[in-house]
């Protein structure tokens, strides 16, 4: 019974807890708002300036991850949370790189007999 | 069982780094010690939600990859005629604005809801809802555009024909969840308005009792709403 009461107890330690958890200061959101404002018109001038080839490519992805980064760490508050939660949501979606891999090797190929059959049509 | 007790209701005696991963997932009680439930529920059901995101836009690669007549341009394709000239996915920019910035009023106002500030955290919400829904409408003016001008999901006047069904796909789903989510918003805030989480008054629902963290659940949702239009920017409407 006193096992069921700590336990009780702890809960709404944990809840408070949470409660008063994530408070920043406001300075902190204007700030990254502003980074993610910047970082878009970056990525929009990448295309807006005409960049091709590899440096548009690398430039778009390194845009990309800040601005997910920022969203992520910042706004959706990971940055405070404690390891376990960061790893068990963040660590899965690298396994889409292995998807990725896999779907690159497979499309390669569509398009290797694609031209080895029709020609250039479709 | 005492230990973990402990560790369970103080934080300073819980191990941090990849000892404290460990000791987290072995701690026989809640895994995410600062996460409740809900929130915890949140973040995995926004996992799921990016492997559906994750197998679109990679489909949408191998689609790309794999035929072999042209792409079209979508700097061209999305383009505005605007004073005279064509801007290039000027469009798509000024909806990417529009979004951030809807970020930018949701993060305040869950920090404004932990502080108890009721007017003010309903409405920054509001206001997050207006730009979704600004969001949505250029989306609609978007879509109405592109399929006057003869896109279809197995055709199109440019280039390849997996472009149509690929953006209807992509799009389309996302603009799905911004309209969820607008709905949502505007669920949450009436709450928040009408003080439900400051007298931890009861959900028609679920019947739990209100506190502010939903808020920052709702966040989450949104947050993540604008993550996905970070990537559906960069891999198909930059790339």
């Amino acid at each position: 019974m006193s096992e069921t009461t700590a336990h009780a107890q702890t809960h709404t330690q944990a809840r408070t807890q949470t409660h008063t958890g994530q408070q920043h200061p406001i300075r902190l959101y204007l700030l990254v708002w502003g980074l993610l404002f910047v970082l878009s018109a970056f990525s929009y001038m990448v295309d807006y300036l005409g960049i091709q080839g590899f440096a548009r490519w690398s430039l778009i992805l390194v845009f990309m991850m800040l601005k997910a980064g920022l969203i992520v760490a910042i706004f959706m508050h990971m940055a405070w949370e404690r390891l376990a939660l960061v790893y068990a949501i963040l660590l899965p979606p690298a396994l889409v790189l292995v998807f990725t891999a896999l779907m690159v090797s497979e499309a390669n190929y569509t398009i290797l007999t694609r031209l080895a059959f029709f020609g250039t049509a479709p | 069982m005492t230990q973990s007790l402990q560790t369970h209701s103080n934080p300073d005696l819980r191990p941090a780094g990849l000892r404290g991963v460990a000791s987290d997932f072995a701690s026989d009680q809640r895994a995410f010690k600062t996460a409740s439930w809900g929130k915890a529920m949140m973040w995995i059901f926004l996992l799921s939600d990016t492997f559906v995101f994750g197998c679109f836009l990679l489909a949408y690669m191998t689609a790309r990859m794999s035929t072999p007549v042209a792409w079209p341009n979508p700097s061209e394709v999305f383009a505005l005629h605007i004073g005279g000239q064509d801007v290039p996915l000027i469009l798509i920019a000024i909806m990417t604005f529009v979004l951030i910035s809807s970020s930018g009023t949701m993060a305040m106002a869950v920090n404004f809801g932990y502080r108890r500030e009721r007017g003010r955290t309903a409405a920054l919400m509001l206001a997050t809802a207006l730009l979704g829904a600004t969001f949505v409408g250029m989306q609609a003016f978007e879509w109405t555009k592109l399929i006057s001008e003869g896109v279809r999901p197995w055709e199109n006047p440019w280039g390849a024909a997996q472009f149509g069904s690929s953006f209807f796909m992509i799009t389309g789903f996302h603009g799905t969840h911004v309209t969820i989510g607008v709905i949502f918003l505007f669920i949450v805030a009436r709450k928040v308005w009408r003080g439900d989480f400051d007298e931890a008054r009861r959900g028609f629902f679920t019947s739990r009792k209100g506190h502010y963290e939903a808020v920052e659940i709702m966040g989450l949702y949104w947050h993540f709403v604008d993550l996905v239009w970070v990537f559906i920017f960069a891999f198909f409407y930059l790339w």
